[in-house]
């Protein structure tokens, strides 16, 4: 398992989402935080390519032993791509949350929603609560 | 104190003070005194031990059950040879009164049993993977359409008449929950699905088309173009199928079925009115995280050594809750117990013999029987035939000690005439040329 | 010091397949008194089957030492104390055994006409009786296969009325301190959760359950006591808001140990209670089945109960000189049917024996026994030397049951409710149930039913003292417990990542590898 780190340069969501934004591609994946309480992560459903994601809403499940968590959008687009090495080591997502456990990859439909998110210590603080 | 309680007068004072109160009486003050019984329950007192097992014995002396008489009834449920190993094996304590294994480490038995009978199960439906068992055979296809409908959330099934009517009523029942119609498929005149309806049925919100092998009237349904007609538009095909026919039955597996289940009494499991038995649920390896029920898997533990759990349990309601495949807690572990010890009890070669032994007498009775067949092609163990003088053949019959099988008047009104015969290695020859004497007296008119 | 692991029984796992050996047999096929007709010549080649499935080729000796020595593995209510909170581990009377294995019950064919199934059709309907009394509730149908089947009962039955009474309703509530079982039936049954909160005292939060409980409620599911073990004090006011809002109560049974002779849930003003016979009416539990969910319902809600129902037809009637038990299939408004036939009948009787044996007064006894035994339990655990580390999650009378929390252990000591579970298992009990409620942080619910005699209830309370002790020595004992089962920590998240759910056998390829 990861340290615990939250990295600068990323966009958080309330629910222990970040975004890597980067001009009008976005990519996923879910905090330190949450693989943490979600415990060793056996499972990792992704959605379609193509589909459609809409911020804030879930738009996949991640699964331990002995719980599911949804996994939200940060920001709303289309899926391009998704780490289809999650379907073999699901681990990786608590190994390295932001780096090789990266979800999905998306073509946002709105990069302003950028604004909503919070920055790296915003989310800090959020969680110190 | 009660049968099987142990608090004594010194017990309970003791263990009052030790709670601070001053009466048992006090421990209830939380129930408002308008909820509060007023008159005790309204049934007799306790009865001694000796005195239950005979109001017990008595009431199972007004029974005629399969030692009383030659039983021919099937319809789902069969008179088969239960070995007594598995009687020995069930009654352990340690089979009997576990709970569900949550704690692994001291379930090792249980789990490890399951692990083999979800094998037994893949191995005779040819299909991959297989749950640690279900209530019975109807609920297991009703729990079917709920795993179809979880899957593509299509609004129709399509299930053929030939499916047993319990599994077709209680598949309804559930379906009302869904919001789904239950579209229904004739038999045609050989007493099999009558395949241009099935394939005039399946449309594109059909959710999952349900078929049963043998059928209800014990017909040999054509599974391949059955099957081919049923999955044309992306449908889940679901097979209900009798387990101890697959010993000489080509398995569902093996028809591109998506889901097979079925009732699992004729292995080694007790008549017993209808039930404790078992259902089971198998399937091809997509819909492993859509089945419903427990799962055993297997895994190592610290040390390294070999050991088995529960898994995938985030599929089930006490972690997934309002979004579990099921809703299925309790199931019957103890009676699929007995169905793998039967399984390897038969082995790869019983299971074999046992049903060409049930074809063979089978075929025999039809012919001794020599009455006219509702369902003229290929059976196993059970066929139907229409009798004109039904009623006086079903007296003759039991007045000799004989239950000639089932009546199918109630479920199937266009069978009104007609008889379930039912054939396992119970019914030797003798027993059939009984059953062929006595509906050839009706038919002759004279008594014998 | 450190424990070391003992383990015991064989030391290689292997499946019955595995010890299979080609040619070995434990069936002998009885002779073939009929024409040896070919195979093919009755069954057309596209339907016969190629390759054998591969079941174990093995001899009954062998069978036997297998199933015996894997039972050895397993811990059982006959040999110690399993406080399994909401499970009701009572002593299952061996009187039931004797009983259901009368041939009477166990040789008869469920589609036997009912005229020759008086004794069986009899006992199912002197057992609804029996369950109608402890309900106070006047019909009851012994359909449903399991608690949670009864549960779909309920709300397929909830449904019928109100579709009846020309309404439509969507949603059904549940307390957030409901059994798993309640919200999957909810989606089952085509209707939508919606949670009500719990009130500080542990009860339902009366003001939350007054705003969601609307003309869009179908339902209010319930246990009382609840699955902390508190007798919601505020029953009425809930049955008034909830019939108020025309919607209908259902009484889950699980926990029905604590009230019987005391409370009955039809005067709470429950429609619909089901029942769990292989809980508060010791059918054994079997390692996970078979059970048994029977229903008690209200007069309005009869209507629709499943088909069929037994029913007794008195004398004159039909033609019969006596009262005659018939399944009555003429209920135009029944759901309809949940499963085959008539039901699990042979836990019926083992059910029904239990009851005829402890009678009306031994069940209010059983009740009584049952609540006096949690609660000195629930004070012998609250004593110094484990109150602070398993503080109780609601200080006040319990019933049958009570809820505590790791989180002191947790906090002070650095062992989890998992490592005292795992650690109770070298002690020869089993562990209460843990993590569930859900509400409870680290919780251990403990139900020790009314069978144990107060020695067990000291013993387990000691058990518990000494693997506090000593984690405050070393914490790591705890956390690599156990050490004397067959089997230690198994590895779940293996398990569940590369599900391995068959034994591989032979030549077939086997899907499930990945």
């Amino acid at each position: 398992m990861a340290d615990e780190s939250y990295p600068e340069g990323l966009l958080y969501h309330p629910e222990h989402d970040w975004a890597k934004v980067d001009g009008e591609t976005a990519t996923f994946g879910v905090t330190w935080y949450a693989q943490d309480q979600l415990g060793e992560v056996v499972f990792f459903d992704p959605p379609d390519v193509g589909s459609q994601v809409s911020a804030g809403a879930a738009y996949a499940e991640v699964e331990s032993v002995k719980a599911v968590s949804d996994v939200f959008a940060p920001m709303s687009g289309e899926v391009t791509e998704v780490n289809e090495a999650l379907k073999d080591t699901p681990e990786k997502i608590n190994d390295d949350p932001y780096g090789e456990g990266w979800m999905v990859r998306v073509r946002l439909s709105d990069p302003s929603e950028a604004d909503s998110l919070m920055d790296v210590n915003a989310y800090k603080e959020s969680l110190g609560s | 104190m009660s049968r099987y309680t142990s608090a004594t007068d010194a017990d309970r004072r003791e263990m009052l003070d030790a709670i601070g109160v001053g009466s048992v009486e006090e421990l209830f003050r939380d129930i408002p005194e308008n909820v509060r019984q007023r008159e005790p329950i309204a049934l007799p007192d306790g009865m001694a031990e000796q005195d239950v097992y005979d109001h017990l014995r008595r009431l199972a002396a007004r029974n005629r059950h399969a030692d009383d008489e030659v039983t021919f009834a099937g319809g789902g449920m069969y008179d088969h040879y239960v070995p007594a190993l598995i009687d020995s094996i069930l009654q352990r304590s340690e089979f009997l009164t576990p709970y569900t294994p949550y704690q692994p480490e001291i379930s090792q038995g249980g789990l490890q049993s399951m692990f083999e009978f979800q094998t037994a199960i893949a191995e005779l439906t040819g299909l991959p993977v297989a749950n640690a068992s279900m209530y019975e055979g109807p609920s297991s296809v009703a729990s079917a359409g709920y795993l179809a409908k979880l899957e593509n959330g299509r609004h129709r099934v399509v299930v053929s008449r030939g499916v047993h009517p319990n599994s077709r009523e209680t598949l309804s029942t559930y379906a009302v929950g869904w919001g789904t119609e239950v579209v229904e498929v004739p038999l045609d005149d050989r007493g099999a699905t009558d395949l241009r309806a099935l394939a005039d049925a399946v449309d594109d919100d059909t959710s999952a088309v349900f078929l049963q092998q043998p059928n209800f009237l014990g017909t040999v349904e054509d599974l391949g173009p059955l099957a081919e007609a049923a999955k044309r538009t992306g449908a889940l095909l679901v097979c209900s199928v009798d387990p101890l026919t697959l010993g000489i039955l080509k398995p569902p597996g093996e028809f591109g079925v998506d889901v097979a289940v079925g009732e699992g009494q004729s292995l080694g499991n007790r008549l017993d009115f209808g039930g404790p038995s078992f259902g089971f649920f198998a399937a091809q390896e997509r819909y492993i995280r859509r089945m419903p029920g427990r799962i055993a898997g297997e895994t190592v533990d610290v040390d390294g050594k070999r050991g088995f759990v529960l898994t995938l349990q985030t599929r089930e309601q006490h972690i997934r809750r309002e979004k579990a495949t099921s809703n299925i807690c309790t199931a019957q572990a103890l009676n699929a117990l007995a169905g793998v010890i039967y399984l390897s009890w038969l082995g790869k070669r019983g299971i074999v013999e046992l049903g060409e032994l049930m074809l063979r007498r089978t075929a025999y009775a039809r012919e001794a029987l020599g009455a006219e067949l509702v369902n003229p092609g290929p059976v196993v163990r059970e066929f139907a035939i229409r009798l004109p003088d039904l009623d006086a053949v079903c007296e003759r019959a039991r007045a000799e000690g004989i239950n000639p099988g089932h009546r199918l008047k109630y479920y199937y009104p266009e069978y009104a005439d007609c008889l379930l015969v039912a054939i396992t290695e119970r019914r030797t020859r003798r027993d059939i040329d009984r059953l062929a004497a006595v509906v050839q007296s009706v038919r002759e008119g004279v008594s014998v | 010091m450190r424990p070391q692991a003992t383990g015991h029984g064989p030391q290689d796992v292997v499946t019955i397949f595995e010890k299979s050996r080609e040619g070995r047999r434990a069936f002998v096929c009885p002779e073939l008194d009929v024409p040896e007709t070919p195979v093919a010549e009755l069954l057309p080649e596209g339907l016969l089957r190629e390759s054998p499935a591969e079941l174990p080729e093995i001899s009954e000796p062998e069978i036997v030492r297998h199933y015996n020595v894997l039972s050895k593995k397993n811990f059982d209510l006959d040999t110690g104390f399993y406080p399994l909170g909401s499970c009701t581990m009572k002593h299952n009377p061996k009187l039931n055994e004797r009983v259901a294995a009368l041939p009477g019950f166990s040789r008869l064919h469920p589609l036997q006409e009912p005229r020759w199934a008086q004794g069986a059709l009899e006992l199912m309907w002197r057992l609804q009786q029996q369950l109608s009394e402890v309900a106070g509730l006047p019909h009851v149908s012994l359909q449903p296969s399991a608690g949670s089947h009864g549960e779909l009962a309920g709300l397929l039955l909830t449904r019928a009325y109100h579709e009846d009474r020309g309404e439509s309703r969507h949603k059904v509530l549940t307390p957030d301190t409901a059994h798993g079982t309640n919200p999957a039936t909810v989606t089952m049954a085509g209707f939508e959760v919606v949670k009500v909160g719990t009130a500080p005292d542990g009860g339902v939060d009366l003001d939350d359950l007054r705003e969601k409980a609307d003309g869009d409620t179908a339902c209010l599911m319930l246990t009382n006591p609840n699955t902390l073990g508190l007798f919601d004090r505020n029953i009425e006011e809930i049955a008034q808001i909830v019939h108020d809002a025309g919607a209908t109560l259902y009484y889950d049974g699980a926990n029905l140990n604590a009230v019987m002779g005391v409370s009955r849930p039809g005067d709470m003003g429950f429609d619909i209670v089901h029942f769990n016979l292989h809980k508060t009416f010791t059918q054994p539990h079997g390692g996970g089945g078979p059970g048994a969910g029977p229903i008690a319902v209200s007069e309005r809600i009869e209507p629709f109960l499943p088909r069929p129902q037994v029913v007794r037809r008195d004398q004159g009637s039909n033609g019969h000189s006596e009262p005659f038990f018939d399944l009555d299939f003429e209920r135009p408004k029944s759901i309809g049917r949940l499963r085959g036939y008539q039901g699990n009948f042979g836990v019926f009787v083992r059910s029904y024996a239990y009851i005829c044996s402890v009678g009306g007064d031994g069940l209010k006894d059983v009740s009584e026994t049952a609540v006096l035994n949690a609660n000195y339990l629930r004070a012998r655990l609250a004593e110094d030397g484990i109150a602070e580390y398993l503080p109780i999650a609601f200080d006040r009378l319990c019933m049958h049951e009570f809820v505590l929390s790791g989180r002191g252990a947790r906090d002070q000591l650095g062992i989890k409710t998992l490592d005292i579970a795992k650690r109770l298992l070298d002690h020869k009990v089993h562990p209460p149930t843990v993590y569930f409620p859900l509400l409870v942080d680290e919780a251990l619910m403990i139900e020790p039913t009314e069978t144990e005699t107060k020695e067990r209830l000291d013993g387990f309370a000691d058990a518990i003292r000494e693997i506090l002790e000593e984690a405050k020595e070393d914490p790591e004992i705890a956390r690599n417990a156990p050490y004397t089962t067959p089997v230690r920590r198994l590895d779940e998240a293996l398990a569940a990542k590369r599900p391995v759910v068959r034994q591989a056998t032979g030549h077939r390829p086997q899907a499930t590898d990945r």
